[in-house]
């Protein structure tokens, strides 16, 4: 039976040919050349596009954001609480935000550096899982007042953002500084992956790097760092803050370190440092852990010179000059500023303590 | 008459928890609230499947003599099932769920004759009561193996560790051509819907896990499984069914037949889920079915309801027989011995076995350990990984960190917070004792292990490099990484100095910070082993630990 049918089959297919108009086997053919055609077109555009695969290019600025100095006003100043019989009174809430205000009044106020519809970015160090007591990252409430500031002087948006070290989730949270600045209406961007971009920084051992991208793409970058002790280096204060802008392998920058903070202090130069002296780190640090290892100095320094201000404050606190600090000449070597503070115009303010 | 609507509401109510599930499992990861500050804890109640398993809480007993936190809520399943029977499986396990709706699918081979042939109740859904036996006996004798196919510990292994971090991937690089687009529309559009996903569904950061292909294939072939045989693993496996199965012999609820309106059109044995035959002319077997309602819904004559305190023909208790009984008996009875007399547990422990922070002593951790994958997908860091022979064949998809992937946070004790069964004790961040600091504390902290130089690959000790960067990362005060200065000569021969990293053992409490953070990625510098481990009272150094 199957057999017969097969070949009633075949009989059918044979006649078929011969049954298909001129006109169909013409479209037929146009089908096919259409078809043909557009592989072909594709194959040799595809083959036109072969290069090698490079990453994309890296983009090539470097970020100088420093305003115009003012021989009328300081270029550094320190403000302090007093210290009673040599210890520092309890902490108190407000206290950093005081100390920030007269930092910022001294060298001449907000607006000084801050234009309107400006978009600043807060650089503070959110590193650790850490809380404020603990001093590892800077103070909350220096933060949250540096952002109000920044609104008053009619920023356009105001970016609170660091490339934590431990799980960022968790070093925002618990620092207190997103909830912190946010309240003060500020953006808090967490280091995600798909914000980085590569960058060519031009620097003497540090070439391509991923850099978070709202450092990029700031009009205004203000670095708030903490005083802290560091193993390697002897202190990290705010050149060695810029390593929060960066991704990729950070870990191998410790091999050069004093050069890597030069390329990256030469890279971002910021409109104005301003350091958490508030609770200085001074041993076991940069994670620290233990109250035991947190002095209460209660002091902000600021300044716009990002090498003076860092001099001082190592000098200030491990008695350490800038010859224990190969990074500091470099860097003044390189243009960035100078070691010489004392030379500098110093405002130094002693607020009173509020009776509690 | 009309058509019953019961199989609508099973419907609506094998969705909700599966949705419910999903959310549970999404919620399964740190996800600090906006403007939230000091510790972190789980708001969501993430461990509720788990704590409703009876087959849990029943292991758990066995093998603890006692009942771990929150597993009493396991009654709320199993008190039920002794009045109604199988509800669970038919109206709320996601997992039935999941092989129900692929099920449906209807296939060519699957239609008409072949489907009612492969319904009708077949003596290889017994194997589940052997499994169930075994998997209890093994309990008894210390081993939770039986956590490899409870259903939700699979359901959380599977998606958890594999199918929610692919979907992750998956979305994130479709994202990717818009985020980078030449069009600043298109390009805002991708940033924005990438920013929304990543407020809801998605994960902070992109996840990678070990055997994580395996575990995803594995669970599809249960799927796919359930495309030629209804619910295959639900009849032949799932040992949680078999249990339930087992307590409904006495429910008071069950299946009537009208003898006289069955006209043996089969529909009922067409869209049967739990192969108990339904169909009139030979007797009902309670403890196989899953309480679809499918048949209810489904016979065309109206002949056949659920009721109370019916008295009629019907097989109670599953066909096991003596010899299958005897044969899941022997098999947990011996194996967990046998392989207990093996080394790797009482001698010779895997050197990089480290236990999340918590964890109870390894005897007591396999007796607890139901494998289910929670700790490994809240972990924020992805270091808590499942191991393959790391704690030997009985510990398979048992936690272990890697240190290489990722540390111990400082701080966090989420899995301990989100283990159901106490293999991991929960802890508090003060507990753990890093956060305070080793000094403050006045307990002893927890740790994992202990960190070793490999100094052939240290940069300061072999290369005349500085580095350090284990020193910066270790997160304890005073820090258990000590550093020295050094005279090295270079490749030149040129004197240098540099400072070189020691570990102080009384200081170091495992984290793994130090290996996470070393630039010798492949073959790290320093590394973490579990010795000194605080749970276990052998696996230790020094002879005064601080």
């Amino acid at each position: 039976m199957s057999g017969d049918s097969d070949r009633k089959l075949n009989a059918e297919e044979a006649r078929l040919p011969a049954g298909m108009s001129r006109r169909e086997a013409l479209l037929e053919i146009l089908r096919l050349g259409g078809v043909a055609a557009g592989v072909g077109g594709a194959a040799f555009w595809l083959s036109e596009r072969n290069t090698k695969p490079v990453p994309a290019r890296p983009e090539q600025a470097r970020r100088d954001h420093r305003v115009a100095a003012d021989a009328q006003l300081p270029q550094m100043t320190v403000v302090y609480y007093p210290m009673e019989n040599g210890t520092a009174t309890a902490a108190r809430e407000g206290e950093p935000r005081a100390l920030v205000q007269q930092a910022l009044e001294n060298l001449g106020g907000i607006r000084r550096f801050i234009s309107r519809q400006d978009t600043v970015v807060l650089k503070p160090n959110i590193a650790w899982d850490r809380t404020p007591e603990q001093a590892a990252n800077t103070n909350p409430e220096l933060v949250a007042e540096v952002v109000r500031q920044c609104w008053q002087a009619g920023a356009r948006r105001v970016v609170v953002t660091d490339v934590s070290c431990n799980e960022p989730q968790r070093c925002f949270l618990r620092s207190g500084i997103q909830a912190a600045a946010r309240a003060e209406g500020a953006d808090v961007i967490l280091p995600e992956q798909r914000l980085f971009r590569e960058v060519n920084m031009n620097g003497i051992v540090l070439k391509d790097w991923p850099v978070f991208g709202p450092f990029l793409d700031a009009d205004k970058v203000i670095n708030l760092p903490i005083a802290k002790q560091h193993g390697l280096v002897g202190v990290t204060l705010g050149m060695k803050n810029w390593y929060g802008i960066l991704g990729g392998a950070r870990n191998r920058l410790h091999q050069q370190i004093h050069q890597s903070l030069v390329d990256l202090a030469n890279f971002m130069l910021p409109t104005l440092t301003i350091m958490d002296c508030y609770r200085v780190l001074l041993r076991n640090g940069p994670t620290g852990g233990d109250l035991e290892d947190v002095a209460l100095k209660k002091t902000v320094v600021a300044s716009t010179d990002p090498v003076a201000i860092d001099t001082y404050v190592a000098k200030a606190y491990w008695n350490l000059n800038p010859e224990d600090l190969p990074y500091l000449q470099m860097a003044a070597a390189r243009g960035l500023g100078t070691v010489d503070f004392e030379k500098l115009a110093v405002k130094i303010s002693r607020l009173s303590l509020k009776a509690s | 008459m009309a058509r019953s609507r019961l199989p609508l509401f099973r419907r609506i109510s094998q969705i909700f928890f599966l949705l419910l599930f999903i959310g549970l499992l999404i919620f399964t990861a740190l996800r600090p609230t906006p403007g939230a500050a000091g510790d972190i804890e789980m708001r969501a109640p993430v461990r509720l499947f788990f704590e409703w398993d009876p087959l849990v809480a029943l292991g758990n007993a066995l093998a603890s003599h006692s009942l771990y936190r929150g597993l009493l809520l396991s009654l709320v399943i199993l008190l039920p099932t002794l009045f109604l029977g199988r509800f669970f499986c038919g109206w709320i396990c996601p997992l039935g769920t999941l092989q129900q709706f692929v099920g449906s699918w209807h296939s060519e081979s699957k239609r008409g004759k072949r489907r009612i042939e492969s319904n009708r109740y077949k003596r290889w859904q017994t194997i589940k009561y052997v499994v169930l036996i075994a998997g209890l006996v093994a309990a008894f004798f210390g081993s939770m193996a039986i956590g490899w196919l409870d259903p939700f510990s699979l359901l959380v292994r599977s998606l958890g560790l594999s199918i929610l971090p692919a979907f992750n991937y998956a979305v994130r690089a479709s994202l990717w051509p818009f985020e980078h687009s030449h069009i600043a529309f298109v390009r805002s559009a991708g940033e924005d819907l990438h920013s929304a996903l990543q407020a809801t569904v998605l994960d902070f950061r992109q996840t990678h896990f070990q055997q994580g292909v395996f575990l995803g294939v594995l669970f599809v072939l249960i799927l796919v499984a359930s495309l030629r045989v209804t619910r295959l693993w639900c009849r032949s496996i799932c040992p949680l069914g078999a249990l339930l199965g087992a307590v409904s012999r006495w429910s008071v609820l069950g299946l009537h037949k009208d003898p006289v309106a069955c006209d043996r059109c089969n529909l009922c044995l067409l869209h049967c889920q739990g192969g108990d035959d339904p169909i009139g002319g030979v007797p009902w077997r309670k403890s196989e079915c899953v309480m679809c309602m499918n048949c209810v819904g489904s016979c065309p004559h109206s002949g056949i309801e659920f009721r109370f305190f019916r008295k009629e023909k019907e097989i109670l208790s599953p066909d096991l027989g003596r010899r299958r009984a005897v044969t899941g008996l022997a098999a947990g009875a011996v194996v967990v011995p046998l392989m207990r007399a093996n080394t790797g547990l009482g001698k010779d422990r895997n050197a990089r076995l480290l236990r999340p922070p918590g964890a109870l002593d390894e005897p007591d951790f396999l007796a607890r350990c139901i494998r289910c994958g929670e700790c490994m997908k809240v972990c924020p860091n992805n270091a808590l990984q499942p191991t393959l022979d790391q704690a030997g064949l009985a510990g398979l998809w048992t936690p272990t960190l890697v240190p290489r992937i990722g540390y111990c946070e400082p701080s966090c004790v989420l899995c301990s917070e989100v283990c159901p069964t106490g293999a991991i004790w929960q802890i508090t961040p003060r507990e753990k004792g890093w956060v305070v600091g080793v000094s403050q504390s006045n307990s002893r902290p927890v740790r994992l292990g202990t960190a070793f130089y490999d100094r052939g690959h240290c940069l300061p000790w072999a290369m005349a490099t500085e580095c350090i960067v284990c020193e910066e990362w270790c997160p304890v005060s005073p820090k258990a990484i000590y550093i020295l200065e050094a005279q090295v000569a270079d490749a030149s021969g040129k004197a240098k100095t540099l400072k070189q990293p020691y570990i102080d053992p009384g200081r170091c409490v495992g984290c793994g910070a130090c290996e996470y953070a070393c630039p010798i990625q492949d073959h790290p510098a320093v590394y973490v082993t579990s010795i000194g481990e605080s749970r276990s009272p052998s696996s230790q150094i020094l002879l005064n630990p601080k």
